[in-house]
């Protein structure tokens, strides 16, 4: 066993597990105060389930041998059974198969809670929770399965189709995760509906310290995620640790720019997304561009998804923060563009694309991961989400929706905006009604 | 007596609250309101998508003063909120009937 290579993984792992409370965090500041408790807690209950169903099943599902086709992994390590006490990884490199099943766990967490954004405001708790149960096991684990599930050198075990017979290249999850998150989020936004008065009463964001503090922390997560991915303590890494900074440095110079000449003010808010739309388009390229392919990548991300926003308003589906905007295109983008600027001069498990005389032979077998990921998950989560509806109820009520998601799921309130109704009834074990709402109607137009 | 209130950008305050203890008012009560006159709102950009928040934030000052300082707090409140911008504030001036201290139920001028 390598010890380094092994600190690195599991503090990749620990550096991802945080990226779902910072995500929860930049979703938080961007929702109104009467909806950020249920808000951080569609983040939060994530690693909950997640956690739980990833030991039980999900691991087995997506990393266990593959039952046939490249689909789905098998039952042979339910229960993380024949897990513990086996290593992985090429001779001088090896690492516990317990440190990668908890890497891998935290991206299982992270891209249902990325979802959540796209229904802000107007999800009953346990509807979402059971829809989070039900999607990592119908599209997370299989397309998980596809994308990160290897076949062992010797032939031992066989992974998935995407990684292994199409061998289109994604490092750190731009199709399993962001493109994956992305198209979930769309159906989900469909299927729940838009909320009660969007889009034209204004619904400007609480808190936006939340949310670049969030965009901070995910970034700092991030490079566990992409430089983690390398599962080793090398130049790998070191490569995809580079492109991840100059990437998203890029994409928040990229979107400023953009909001400058559209709106003539770079926002706190453009900055924080498009830090995110960065780190989510070198996602899948981060270990196979080169530092200035990087930057190209970033620039682009940034500049697209801070146009891609506005889609919503043309086509008018309520993708409350942007799941699409910048999960979705940002994945999509960094996913084809390693079809023009992959190079096997950083890293020989890559490929030459467009620009580097490889022809458009990577670039194609891209679009096609890209495609296959997103029509999966599109049609899939519809399905999940109508059932999960139609049964236990996902859409809360127009009443709750406006007296606020959080004082009618969690019966709590984020803040305490009047000093009046501070204690009483607090010994009683009566709920004595606050002053919260009182200040939610002040910026109705 | 006479309550006289004055609303007011928030930046103006501490100028006011000076000019009126020079002017010997021994108190004064401040909220934070928010409203809008001729000036209307502004308008917010987030990624892209213009809102347009008409409340703006302001200053509302009351004090209950002696009938023969009317003028002069009046003067002293205008003066020292004035920025000569649009959006300035408004001062108006209602009478008021009765005024007790809690501490020790002196009534009317007394009590102020």
């Amino acid at each position: 066993m390598n010890t380094g290579d092994t600190a690195w993984v599991l503090i990749s792992a620990a550096l991802v597990m945080l990226m779902t409370p910072g995500l929860a965090f930049f979703y938080g500041g961007m929702v109104r105060s009467k909806s950020v408790l249920n808000m951080l807690m569609m983040s939060f209950i994530s690693l909950a389930v997640v956690s739980v169903l990833w030991v039980l099943y999900g691991y087995s599902l997506a990393f266990g041998n593959d039952l046939g086709a490249g689909l789905l992994g098998n039952f042979g390590n339910i229960g993380l059974k024949g897990v513990i006490g086996q290593l992985t990884g090429a001779a001088d490199h090896q690492t516990p198969v317990l440190a990668f099943v908890m890497f891998q766990l935290m991206f299982a967490i992270i891209t249902p809670a990325l979802i959540s954004g796209a229904i802000a405001d107007r999800a009953k708790f346990w509807g979402w929770t059971l829809f989070i149960g039900l999607w990592v096991t119908i599209v997370y684990f299989p397309v998980a399965h596809w994308v990160f599930a290897f076949s062992s050198a010797d032939g031992s075990t066989v992974g998935g189709w995407i990684a292994n017979n199409l061998k289109a290249l994604d490092f750190a999850g731009g199709t399993a995760v962001h493109i994956n998150a992305g198209a979930a989020g769309l159906a989900v936004a469909l299927v729940l509906g838009k909320r009660k008065g969007w889009p034209k009463e204004p619904m400007r964001p609480h808190n936006l310290p939340f949310v670049l503090l969030g965009a901070a922390l995910l970034w700092f997560g991030w490079y566990g995620f992409n430089a983690g991915s390398a599962l080793a303590a090398n130049e790998t890494a070191a490569v995809a640790f580079t492109t991840t900074t100059v990437a998203t440095a890029a994409a928040v110079l990229g979107w400023l720019l953009v909001e400058q000449f559209r709106d003539g003010k770079p926002t706190t808010l453009g900055a924080a997304s498009g830090a995110v739309a960065g780190l989510v388009a070198i996602t899948p390229a981060c270990a196979f561009v080169s530092p200035l392919g990087a930057i190209a990548i970033g620039v682009i991300a940034g500049a697209l998804c801070s146009l891609a926003v506005g889609l919503k308003f043309r086509f008018g589906y309520d993708d409350s923060l942007d799941v699409v905007g910048v999960h979705l295109v940002g994945g999509l983008v960094g996913t084809l563009l390693i079809g023009f600027f992959g190079t096997t001069s950083v890293n020989s498990a890559g490929a030459d694309g467009l620009f580097y005389g490889g022809g458009f032979s990577q670039l194609g077998k891209q679009a096609i991961a890209a495609v296959a990921v997103l029509a999966f998950s599109f049609v899939l989560t519809y399905v999940i989400a109508f059932v999960v509806n139609k049964t236990v109820g996902f859409r809360a009520d127009e009443e709750s929706e406006v007296a606020g998601i959080d004082e009618a799921e969690h019966a709590e309130s984020a803040y305490e905006f009047g000093a009046f109704s501070s204690a009483r009834g607090a010994n009683k074990g009566s709920v004595t009604a606050g002053a919260t709402a009182v200040l939610e109607g002040s910026n109705k137009s | 007596m006479k309550l006289v209130t004055a609303i007011i950008k928030p930046f103006t305050l501490d100028d006011v609250k000076s000019s009126l203890e020079q002017l010997g008012v021994l108190g004064m009560t401040v909220s934070e309101v928010q409203g809008y006159g001729r000036q209307k709102g502004h308008t917010e950009v987030y990624r892209g998508a213009e809102y347009s928040v008409d409340f703006v934030p302001k200053i509302k000052v009351e004090v209950v003063v002696d009938d023969n300082q009317v003028d002069k707090v009046l003067e002293a409140v205008v003066e020292a909120a004035r920025t000569g911008k649009i959006g300035d504030g408004k001062v108006w001036v209602t009478p008021v009937d009765a005024v007790v201290r809690v501490r020790t139920g002196e009534r009317g001028s007394d009590a102020l």
